[in-house]
C-alpha cells in the first residue's frame, strides 16, 4: 500500500513537469504580446518598451525562462503577475476559498442527491420511475451549464427575487457564514445539477451490475427481505466505484467552475484563469495550470487509493 | 452423417438472429433513443438546408430592427444589432454538427489507432501508448482548451484542433482493452496461422470486432464537443461573431437587462443546445443498450 502511494506519487512529478513545460511553450509562443496588453493606449518610446520587457524578463530565450520558472518553483515562488506585480501565490491563494467551497457544496449535494435515486432506478429498472430519473440524469448532463445558470438567475433572481444574482457575498456587509451560503446557494445548485446527472447514471450501472452478482442472488434465496438484500448487500458494493469517481470528477468540476464563475461573478480561480488570458498574464496562468494539474493528479491518486481501501480484492502492491 | 448435414443444413436456413438484427431490435425497443434519433436526424436535415429553411440572411444586420421581439416577419426576433434570430438558429446547428462530427473524428482517429497498435504489439510500444494516455489524461483539460484556444485566437477551426487532440486517450483506453481481449480469440489466430500481414488483421480481424464499445464513446463524445464548443462561445473564446452558433448567441445574456426583457435572443438558442446533446446522449444509451450483449 505505502509503496503503491509512493510509486504513484514519485510518477506524477515527471508528468506534472511534462505538463508544465508543454504549457510554458504554449503560452509564450502563441501570437500576442503581454506587452501590448501592459503598454495598452500609453505612448511609449520603442526603449521604453525594451525596459519593461527587460524588467519582466521577457527578452531571455524561452528555454532559460522555463529553467528560471522551475527554480523559483522550488523555491515556493510562482513569480509575480504582469498586471500588479503581487506574488502569483497570493493571487491564486485569494481565489482558492471560493472556489473551494463551490466545489465542496456540489460534491456534497450531488452525491445526497443522486445515490437515492440511482439506486432506486436500478432497482425498479425499466418502470415509470426509472425512466423519469433516466430522463432528469440525462437532463442534468445535456443542460449545459451556462444555460442552467441564466435561467436559475432569471427565475430566482430576477423574477422571484429569492436569490442574488451574483457575487460572493453582500458587498459592504462583512462577512457571514449565512450570506455566503445565500449567494452559494444558486451556483452550487445548478453546477451540482450536471454533477448529479452523471451520477446517477454511474450510480445506477453499478448497481445494476451488482444486483446480478451471485452473493445478492444468494442473499435474496437465504430469504433475506428485498429491503436489506439492498441495503446491506448490494448497495455497500455498489457504491465502491462512486468512491472513484469523487477523485477523477476535479477535472469535470473545474471545467463547469469556470463557466459558473464567470455567469455569477463568482472571485474564484475559474473567473481568474479567465482573466490571466485576455490580459496575458503569463505567470498567473502557468501558476494556475500549475495548480489544477496538482489537483487533478491529486484526484486520481485518492480515487486509487479510496478504491484500494475500500475493496479488498484490489490489492495496491508495488508491482502493476 | 447424413442427419448431422440436414441438421446443419435446417440451422443454416432457420431465420438467423445475427448480431445486427438483433442490436437493431434492441435499439428500436429503447423508446428515448428512438426520439432522439429522429431529432439528431432533423437537425443535421436543418444544418444541411440552413440556406432554404432560413427566412433572412443570418448576418444581415438592420439597426432599424434592432432588440424587436418576436413578430411575424421575425419569428423569434431579432438581436442586438437587428439580425433574425431564428436565421442564426438554423445555421448555428452547422457549427454544432461540425465541432461535434469533426472534433470526435479526428480523436477517434487517433484513438484506433494507437489502441489498436499498443494492443495487438504490446511490448514497448504498449508501454509508451498507456504512458502518454495516462499523461494526457491527467491534464487538467478545460485549462489547456481555454488557454490554447484564448491565445492561439478563438476561431471553429482551433477547437476542433484542441478537442481533436486532447479527446484521444479514453478512446485509445478502451480500443487497448478491447483489442487485448480479441488477440487471443481463434479467427485472429487462424489469419495469423495462414501467413496475413499484421496490418490486414488489425483491419479486417480485430477492428470489426472491437467497434461497439467505440461507436458509443464516439456518441456521447459528440454531444460533450458540442457542449464545450458552446461554452468556449459563450464566454466569447469560440466561434467569433458575426458568425453564428448557439453558444456565442447566448453571449449578450450575460448582462441582466438582456437576461430579463429579452427572452427570446437566449432562450432559443439555449434550447437548442439542450435539445441536441439530450438527443445525441439518448441515442448513445439506445446504441449502448443494443451492442452490449451483456446486458440482456
Amino acid at each position: 500500500m505505502h509503496t503503491f502511494i509512493i510509486r504513484r506519487f514519485l510518477i506524477s512529478i515527471p508528468v506534472i513537469l511534462l505538463i508544465t513545460m508543454i504549457m510554458y511553450l504554449i503560452v509564450n509562443l502563441a501570437p500576442g504580446d503581454p506587452i501590448d496588453m501592459l503598454v495598452g493606449q500609453q505612448a511609449l518610446t520603442p526603449s521604453e518598451i525594451e525596459q519593461i520587457r527587460i524588467s519582466l524578463g521577457l527578452n531571455e530565450p524561452i528555454h532559460q525562462r522555463y529553467l528560471k520558472w522551475l527554480g523559483q518553483l522550488a523555491r515556493g515562488n510562482l513569480g509575480f503577475s504582469y498586471l500588479d506585480h503581487q506574488p502569483v501565490l497570493d493571487r491564486i491563494a485569494e481565489r482558492l476559498v471560493p472556489t473551494f467551497s463551490l466545489m465542496f457544496f456540489v460534491i456534497l449535494v450531488s452525491y445526497i442527491t443522486a445515490v437515492p435515486i440511482g439506486v432506486i432506478s436500478a432497482i425498479r429498472q425499466y418502470t415509470w420511475i426509472d425512466y423519469l430519473a433516466t430522463a432528469l440524469a440525462f437532463s442534468g448532463i445535456s443542460f449545459p451549464n451556462f444555460f442552467s445558470g441564466l435561467v436559475g438567475i432569471y427565475f430566482f433572481s430576477l423574477v422571484l427575487k429569492w436569490l442574488p444574482t451574483g457575487g460572493l457575498e453582500t458587498i459592504g456587509q462583512g462577512f457571514s457564514m449565512v450570506d455566503r451560503l445565500y449567494h452559494l446557494l444558486l451556483p452550487g445548485l445548478v453546477l451540482a445539477f450536471r454533477e448529479m446527472g452523471v451520477l446517477v447514471r454511474y450510480t445506477r450501472s453499478s448497481m445494476l451490475d451488482v444486483i446480478r452478482q451471485d452473493y445478492v442472488r444468494t442473499a435474496r434465496a437465504g430469504g433475506l427481505s428485498e429491503w436489506k438484500v439492498i441495503l446491506h448487500h448490494a448497495l455497500r458494493n455498489a457504491l465502491l466505484p462512486l468512491i472513484t469517481m469523487l477523485g477523477l470528477s476535479i477535472p469535470r468540476l473545474f471545467a463547469g467552475v469556470v463557466i459558473i464563475e464567470q455567469i455569477f461573478q463568482w472571485p474564484g480561480m475559474g473567473r481568474l484563469a479567465i482573466e490571466a488570458i485576455l490580459s496575458r498574464d503569463y505567470p498567473v496562468l502557468m501558476g494556475l495550470t500549475l495548480c489544477t494539474a496538482v489537483l487533478v493528479l491529486m484526484g486520481n491518486l485518492l480515487a486509487d487509493i479510496l478504491y484500494g481501501v475500500a475493496d479488498p480484492r484490489i490489492r495496491l502492491s508495488g508491482k502493476r | 452423417m447424413m442427419r448431422d448435414a440436414a441438421d446443419h443444413k435446417a440451422l443454416l436456413e432457420a431465420p438467423r438472429q445475427t448480431f445486427r438484427s438483433l442490436a437493431r431490435r434492441r435499439f428500436l425497443r429503447h423508446r428515448l433513443a428512438l426520439v432522439g434519433a429522429v431529432i439528431v436526424a432533423a437537425i443535421v436535415l436543418m444544418a444541411v438546408f440552413a440556406p432554404w429553411l432560413a427566412p433572412h440572411d443570418p448576418n444581415h444586420v438592420n439597426i432599424m430592427l434592432a432588440r424587436e421581439g418576436p413578430s411575424s416577419g421575425h419569428f423569434l426576433g431579432s438581436d442586438l444589432v437587428g439580425r433574425d434570430v431564428l436565421s442564426r438558429l438554423i445555421y448555428g446547428s452547422r457549427v454544432s454538427l461540425s465541432v461535434g462530427l469533426l472534433a470526435v473524428g479526428v480523436y477517434m482517429a487517433i484513438g484506433l489507432i494507437l489502441g489498436c497498435v499498443a494492443g495487438y504489439f504490446g511490448g514497448w510500444v504498449d508501454m509508451m501508448v498507456s504512458r502518454m494516455v495516462d499523461a494526457v489524461l491527467s491534464f487538467p483539460t478545460l485549462m489547456l482548451i481555454l488557454v490554447i484556444v484564448g491565445l492561439l485566437g478563438p476561431s471553429l477551426f482551433n477547437i476542433i484542433l484542441v478537442l481533436g487532440f486532447l479527446g484521444w486517450p479514453e478512446v485509445a483506453r478502451i480500443v487497448r482493452g478491447q483489442t487485448l481481449a480479441v488477440r487471443e480469440e481463434l479467427y485472429v489466430l487462424s489469419s495469423e496461422a495462414a501467413g496475413a500481414p499484421s496490418s490486414r488483421i488489425l483491419l479486417k480481424d480485430i477492428l470489426p470486432n472491437i467497434m461497439s464499445p467505440v461507436i458509443v464513446n464516439a456518441t456521447f463524445g459528440v454531444a460533450r464537443a458540442i457542449l464545450i464548443e458552446a461554452g468556449l462561445s459563450f464566454l466569447g473564446m469560440g466561434v467569433q461573431p458575426p458568425t453564428a452558433s448557439w453558444g456565442n448567441m447566448l453571449n449578450d445574456a450575460q448582462s441582466l437587462s438582456i437576461l430579463e426583457t429579452m427572452p427570446w435572443m437566449w432562450v432559443p438558442p439555449g434550447l437548442m443546445i439542450f435539445i441536441a446533446t439530450i438527443s445525441i446522449n439518448f441515442v448513445g444509451d439506445g446504441l449502448r443498450d443494443a451492442l452490449d450483449p451483456k446486458l440482456n
